[in-house]
């Protein structure tokens, strides 16, 4: 329980510079349990690392992911016959006390193998921007559950470098400088047993000249909070860390110890004489795991955000110093593909009204046709009939004369009778000539 | 003498070992557990939790308050009492005879308090004028109002292009609702009120000056008002709809906030003054037939109140502020506005913060 006596002390870290006045306490509140609230819903939620590891293929970038997380995690070594640099990404839960961790390490494999190798860095940058990417777009949607969102940004990059005692390979100063500005690179050389002391010190010496007077940042660990920075500085000089990777255990006086066999002793991973193996798990897990997460969140991806806006055509000012947010410009954008929607819609009314009238026309047509056609038979089979009318008129008016002459012959018969039989043979005969 | 055998020091004492459990719903597809993930030694990984720690206290963190309800119920005193320290604006320099405004006012003032190495920033937010008029129709307007302006002040720095490392939090993450003891039910007013606001904020609603109430009588009433408020509709904090939806409660949790909601709406008593009882100073308000110890269970809810805000759900009631509410209001924003008035930035500077 802290009294600030009675006396107006302003806080030493005000956030916003604000002269906002601090009051003093007087009896437990219990707000001082933030911290574990905070904590637990972390605990419950758990938490995610991801680790890149760049390096040539045969450094031991998977022994070291091994004896670092005191596992083995799956995976064969890689030929080095692969055409490109691909990046394999495994995840895997890990679990200490109550503390969940999903733990993604990513590997570059085929790194340092091809003949060209100029565009090597080329797909390492594009994994991580492809991060960047998922979680911008993620941040950007209307809908976003960010609370649950898997972080796949890679917090850490542990750039693998051959142990020649020389000087960086020109590979590796181009890849370096290539991510200095996306991720946490921190530099540690492979298989140091290769290296005696005093060559080792030379070399530590030379490359982070090397990497000084090419302007490649590498991570720092962080110095301004009094509990961490005495030991953070005293690393900061240690790098880059000189490493050996083992999960081969020895007998060693009457302890068990990863080290590595050689006929002529036996290099123990965790003697800090031998490899700075636990100053890097130090600092990389248990000091300073937080700061990593952070820095990649607040410095490479707000850098990454606001290159991605500015292309994008998004701008925080314009040219008459009227704050133009970024609201204003998704609402401006969103009306001009309104527009364009509406246009769109427009074109395709009229297409259809166009294509309607057609089809119209058309059917009048041929309903036209079939009209002219059908009075065309019409009058076609009235003059038929009227042709069948007049021949049967004519037939009938034939039948119509004969039954006359049928009849005026009958009478002509009778009368004959009448007059005499003699005559009937010669009327016979005149009858049978008549027809 | 006999001397024991040297204990061979195994490293793999040094940690808990538990094999890595799958998780019911990997949003990754993360490998099974089998023989080769498990741990054969401490790592220190369970060291985040003090890295997270540190990294908190370094920075410390702001909380916001809104207290609501007719003047003379005893909202500033109660906060004060919370924080036992003061921190309601009614303390900074106002008189209790200043007169009641015409309209619903917005009022902040902010202070910074400090216990055990964590630094907090509170700002309480007073209304006052609330439900005071003979008219109070949309008195609750400029209250939502205030609440979507901090929203927006948020949202907008959210969507700049270059942001701050750390964006100023004033979103009200709690609205403590004071109602009357009137020992009968709840008023149209309070209905009216908790229905539209309980969607933008965290409310938790308190019985005010409750030593004006018997224990069962006390009991009654909160039944009622619990009822009131389930056939209304409004769901107070803590809010059973967002138990799925954020995916750190754990079974425990939900038990938890269902044993609370029983007992909420908590029956509150506050005082500042300090009286001497069994050998004990507390606070309390003396009367002629009793003093009444404000952090006795058994005399009001008050300490039931603060654990219950302060100790347990400080977190709580800013994140689901956060991942709830806050994108509620952005979600609806971002789609065209959909019902909100549109705010433009001028409309920000009526806010008081007053800093005396």
């Amino acid at each position: 329980m802290k009294f600030l006596g009675g006396q107006k002390v302003l806080p030493r870290s005000c956030q916003q510079g604000e002269g906002v006045r601090a009051v003093p306490l007087a009896g437990h509140v219990g707000f001082d349990s933030m911290p574990d609230q905070l904590v637990n819903k972390s605990v419950n939620r758990g938490f995610c690392f991801n680790i890149l590891c760049v390096g040539e293929t045969g450094l031991g970038k998977s022994t070291l992911m091994d004896t670092l997380f005191n596992t083995k995690f799956e995976g064969e070594p890689t030929q080095h016959n692969q055409p490109g640099v691909t990046l394999k990404s495994n995840t895997y839960e890990l679990q200490e006390s109550n503390v969940r961790l999903k733990l993604t390490v990513v590997n570059t494999v085929g790194f340092g193998d091809q003949i060209n190798k100029e565009d090597s860095y080329k797909s390492i940058v594009e994994f991580i921007d492809a991060q960047f990417e998922a979680y911008l777009q993620e941040e950007l949607k209307i809908k976003r559950t960010l609370h649950s969102y898997h972080d796949t940004r890679i917090h850490a990059c542990l750039y693998f470098i051959a142990p020649t005692g020389h000087s960086l390979k020109s590979l590796d100063l181009v890849t370096m400088k290539k991510l200095d500005s996306k991720v946490n690179i921190i530099p540690i050389v492979a298989k140091s047993d290769a290296i005696s002391k005093s060559e080792l010190a030379k070399f530590k010496i030379k490359i982070t000249s090397e990497l000084v007077s090419n302007g490649v940042q590498i991570y720092q660990f962080p110095t301004d909070d009094e509990s961490v920075a005495e030991i953070n500085s005293t690393m900061n000089s240690h790098l880059p860390f000189a490493v050996v990777g083992s999960t081969e255990e020895v007998k060693i006086g009457n302890k068990m110890v990863k080290a590595r066999q050689y006929p002529w002793g036996t290099v123990q991973v965790e003697n800090e004489n031998h490899c700075d193996f636990v100053k890097l798990r130090e600092m990389l897990i248990r000091v300073n795991m937080e700061d990593l997460r952070e820095q990649t969140h607040t410095r490479h991806y707000e850098l990454y955000r606001r290159c991605k806006l500015e292309e994008m055509g998004f701008k925080d000012t314009d040219p008459d110093s009227k704050p133009f947010s970024l609201q204003e410009t998704y609402e401006a954008k969103r009306n001009e593909f309104m527009g364009e929607l509406q246009k769109k819609e427009e074109e395709m009314r009229q297409m259809f009204v166009q294509r309607v009238k057609e089809k119209e026309a058309e059917l009048k047509e041929a309903e036209k046709e079939l009209h002219e056609k059908f009075d065309r038979l019409k009058k076609l089979h009235q003059d038929e009939k009227k042709k069948l009318e007049e021949k049967k008129k004519s037939l009938d008016d034939e039948v119509n004369t004969f039954k006359q002459k049928k009849t005026a012959a009958e009478l002509l018969q009778n009368q004959a009778q009448q007059a005499g039989g003699s005559t009937t043979l010669k009327r016979d005969k005149e009858r049978k000539n008549f027809f | 003498c006999f001397q024991g055998l040297t204990k061979s020091q195994n490293r793999a004492n040094m940690s808990d070992i538990v094999p890595p459990e799958v998780r019911p719903k990997p949003a990754v597809p993360a490998k099974p557990p089998n023989g080769g993930s498990t741990l054969l030694g401490y790592i220190g990984i369970d060291t985040i939790i003090e890295q997270m720690r540190k990294k908190t206290m370094k920075t410390g963190f702001d909380f916001n308050i809104m207290v609501v309800g007719p003047s003379g119920l005893g909202k500033s005193t109660l906060v004060n009492t919370l924080f036992k320290s003061q921190v309601s604006r009614k303390s900074a320099g106002w008189s209790r005879d200043e007169k009641i405004p015409k309209t619903v006012e917005i009022k902040s003032v902010s202070h910074v308090i400090e216990e055990g190495g964590v630094k907090m920033k509170l700002t309480v937010v007073d209304t006052p004028g609330f439900g005071d008029q003979i008219n109070n129709d949309n008195c609750w307007e400029p209250i939502s109002k205030y609440i979507n302006e901090q929203f927006e002040k948020f949202l907008k720095e959210e969507v700049n292009i270059t942001r701050k490392k750390r964006i100023p939090d004033t979103r009200v993450h709690c609205c403590l609702y004071f109602i009357p003891p009137t020992g009968h039910s709840l008023r149209q007013l309070d209905v009216e009120f908790m229905k539209r606001l309980s969607h933008s904020v965290n409310i938790i609603p308190v019985i005010a000056k409750s030593d004006t109430m018997t224990v069962e009588e006390r009991q009654e009433f909160k039944q009622r008002v619990r009822k009131e408020l389930e056939m209304n509709g409004i769901e107070f904090y803590p809010q059973k709809e967002f138990d799925d939806d954020i995916e750190d409660k754990s079974d425990n949790d939900k038990i938890r906030r269902m044993h609370l909601q029983e007992m909420m709406p908590f029956a509150v008593v506050g005082s500042d003054k300090e009286y001497q009882v069994n050998g004990k100073r507390v606070l309390g308000r003396k009367t002629p037939w009793g003093i009444i110890e404000v952090e006795n269970p058994n005399h009001c809810e008050f300490a039931q109140l603060r654990d219950f805000l302060i100790r347990s759900h400080l977190q709580d009631l800013k994140e689901v502020t956060h991942n709830i509410h806050y994108e509620t209001y952005r979600a609806k924003r971002l789609n065209d506005n959909g019902g909100l008035h549109p705010i433009t930035s001028n409309d920000t500077q009526k806010i008081y913060d007053f800093h005396p």
